[in-house]
């Protein structure tokens, strides 16, 4: 579990760069919302995944 | 770390909430009466639980919910219309409408409805009093509704593309040539056909899972510094509890974001499913 608590700065920042960049192009564009955000959520939910599979096998190794 | 702390007490009475918190008995017995089998080599319960009577309980909450806010459909939508209006255009706009394209998004709104209202009512149970415990927080929830995603996404494209057209269309990559697709063809066969479904599931699990621990482990320590330790630990007790409410809003964001990005994934899949071209 204490591996775990380091696992997760990878994910944490990748997706703080996402909302990061998203944030950015929203800034400069604010047209350009509708078509970023799925992408934003897309990327989120795939740096997420990561941090999630950790989580999972933290519990099946540690059982 | 959480052993320095832990030595540091005096009394070591404290059992921190675990995955065992989760895997309640069936309704109307104990741990110890509950009549169990066998599956997988696990030891299981048998008989109805909590999280079983919870799915069925907001299956009939939403479609209470929709049939009282669609039943009179006035030109000027009451407080209730307005709700069902509001709830359903999103799915629909935002989720259907811009990821499948406004060509065939419309035979998919009613599945992705359902699925939103469905997951999103589910996490929800997680805090609301007297219920407290999402039903998606049982990994068995979340792979049935990730099974469901899957056939469909799987099932559209087969349908369209006919069964070898469709792993085509998923496993090679439009442009590439030659040997590479030796290399590339595996590797997005697992990351379309295996891994989709699998992250699908895990990501609501365990976002449900990791939230409600949290928020077990703050109510939880809170209560035993108040109530057995006393004291000093009394001002580390309600700090636990002020913690306790935060993460309660932050867990009402991450319950909605998790319904979001499920039916948004899936709704993403289905738009590739059923693309011409890459």
């Amino acid at each position: 579990m204490l591996g775990y608590g380091v696992a997760t700065i990878g994910p944490g920042l990748a997706v703080g760069l996402i909302f990061a960049a998203y944030i950015n192009g929203v800034a400069r564009q604010p047209e350009s919302q509708g078509r970023l955000q799925p992408i934003a959520i897309l990327g989120f939910a795939l740096a997420e995944a990561l941090a999630i599979i950790g989580i999972a096998l933290a519990f099946v190794l540690g059982a | 770390m959480s052993a320095i702390a832990m030595t540091a007490i005096p009394t070591e009475g404290f059992t921190p909430p675990g995955p065992g918190d989760f895997n309640l008995p069936p309704v109307g017995y104990t741990q110890e009466t509950a009549p169990t089998f066998e599956f997988l080599g696990q030891t299981m319960y048998l008989g109805v639980t909590k999280p079983m009577i919870q799915l069925a309980l907001s299956v009939v909450l939403i479609f209470a919910f929709f049939y009282y806010a669609s039943r009179k459909r006035a030109m000027v939508p009451g407080k209730l219309q307005y709700m069902g209006e509001a709830g359903y255009g999103m799915v629909r706009n935002s989720l259907a409408r811009d990821n499948i394209g406004s060509h065939d998004f419309m035979r998919f709104v009613p599945f992705l409805v359902s699925m939103f209202f469905f997951i999103l009512v589910n996490n929800y149970f997680g805090l609301i009093p007297m219920v407290q415990l999402p039903s998606t927080s049982r990994s068995g929830v979340a792979y049935a509704l990730a099974i469901i995603a899957w056939a469909v996404y799987n099932w559209v494209g087969i349908t369209k593309h006919g069964f070898i057209g469709y792993l085509k269309h998923q496993t090679v990559p439009a442009g590439v040539h030659g040997p590479v697709l030796a290399l590339l063809i595996p590797l997005e066969f697992f990351s379309n056909i295996v891994v989709r479904p699998v992250t699908l599931a895990l990501r609501l699990f365990a976002n449900m899972f990791a939230g409600h621990i949290l928020l077990l482990l703050f109510a939880l320590g809170g209560e035993y510094l108040i109530a057995e330790m006393g004291g000093v630990y009394i001002g580390a007790g309600l700090v636990s509890f002020v913690m306790f409410m935060l993460i309660c809003v932050l867990e009402m964001l991450v319950m909605f974001l998790q319904a979001y990005v499920f039916v948004l994934l899936t709704a993403m899949y289905i738009a590739g499913a059923i693309a011409d071209e890459h």
